[in-house]
């Protein structure tokens, strides 16, 4: 293992629960005001994992007020308190890029069911 | 004091600061350098201190380098660079100086030699604007005028002009140490650093930023 691999090493956080694109997470991310700590839940569809190691980041997509909004969180940010998966989803694709010319009904993602 | 130590560029990556925060580093390999001769004023006419850096076989140097280090008992090093100190006694030939110099928070200098890009035109080189790309536009990434004409009748010297860019000593000042980790002999600096993957940098402490 190269030295790059092992200070990104100390940087990985195991607790992370496992989920894929497609499938529908709430992200609970600490927001720091001040000397005042906050959670905030941010939840959607995750459209795509990008980058390895320490690096890898996710993105989150939700509709709100009829917007689409994506998030981009690093994957192993200490200021994510909480993982959690709500729904998991079938999709074909690592990235659901095609989402976003979707509205509504066709925006939908057929439910994965673990047997 | 001036603090130095040359190193080797490992490759850049991110970390995450106590605050969660991302910050992009660069990894660097640093030491340990050995103390090969100590420079004084009464005998050199400053005071300065000669590190060694990268063991080599010893039938890789040449005989007049062979010499020199033979002189004061030092390992064959295939980098040899002195840094100015105020005090030489502090140090004894063969002493070892390795990242512990160094603390988190630190500002440094860095020296490099950057990557090399070849015979560059202007826009590369300059920063020139260039001009349009389309819209029957025949004018692209020239350099366009270089003077005028009877008068001066000649291209003043240091006009911009296309030709070499890269590989040369860059020195980039006020970086922050994000991290020292004396076990590996790594040293972690913010942001990147002149040079190519493996190059030879060189660490100073910073001249402008007083490290507290």
């Amino acid at each position: 293992m190269n030295t790059i691999d092992l200070i990104e090493k100390e940087h990985i956080n195991l607790d992370i629960p496992d989920f894929e694109p497609g499938d529908t997470i709430k992200v609970h991310s600490k927001i720091i005001e001040g000397d005042k700590q906050r959670i905030q839940v941010f939840e959607g569809v995750v459209i795509g994992r990008k980058g390895g190691g320490s690096r890898e980041t996710f993105t989150v997509r939700k509709i709100s007020y009829g917007v689409g909004v994506e998030r981009i969180f690093p994957l192993h940010s200490p200021r994510i308190a909480k993982i959690e998966v709500v729904r998991k989803g079938l999709v074909r694709r690592a990235k659901l890029y095609y989402l976003r010319e979707l509205r509504g009904k066709a925006a939908r993602i057929k439910e994965r069911r673990i047997s | 004091m001036t603090r130095g130590i040359i190193g080797r560029k490992l490759g850049m990556t991110q970390v995450y600061s106590q605050e969660g925060d991302v910050l992009p580093v660069t990894v660097i390999e640093a030491g340990p350098c050995a103390v090969v001769q100590k420079k004084t004023l009464g005998n050199d006419g400053y005071n300065a201190l000669q590190l060694g850096f990268s063991q080599k076989k010893k039938n890789k140097i040449n005989k007049p380098l062979e010499g020199h280090l033979k002189k004061h008992k030092a390992n064959p090093y295939g980098y040899l660079k002195e840094f100015r100190v105020e005090k030489v006694d502090d140090y004894q030939e063969g002493d070892k100086i390795t990242v512990d110099a160094f603390n988190a928070g630190d500002f440094v200098d860095v020296t490099g030699i950057s990557k090399g890009k070849g015979f560059a035109g202007v826009v590369k080189r300059w920063g020139f604007k260039g001009g349009p790309g389309a819209h029957g536009s025949m004018f692209h990434r020239a350099p366009g005028s270089i003077g005028a004409s009877a008068y001066p009748s000649r291209v003043f010297k240091g006009r911009k002009m296309p030709g070499r860019l890269g590989g040369d000593r860059v020195t980039v000042q006020n970086i922050k140490v994000v991290e020292v980790m004396p076990e590996e002999n790594l040293i972690l600096l913010k942001g990147a650093i002149p040079g190519s993957r493996n190059g030879v940098v060189i660490i100073r402490s910073s001249i402008k930023k007083r490290n507290d």
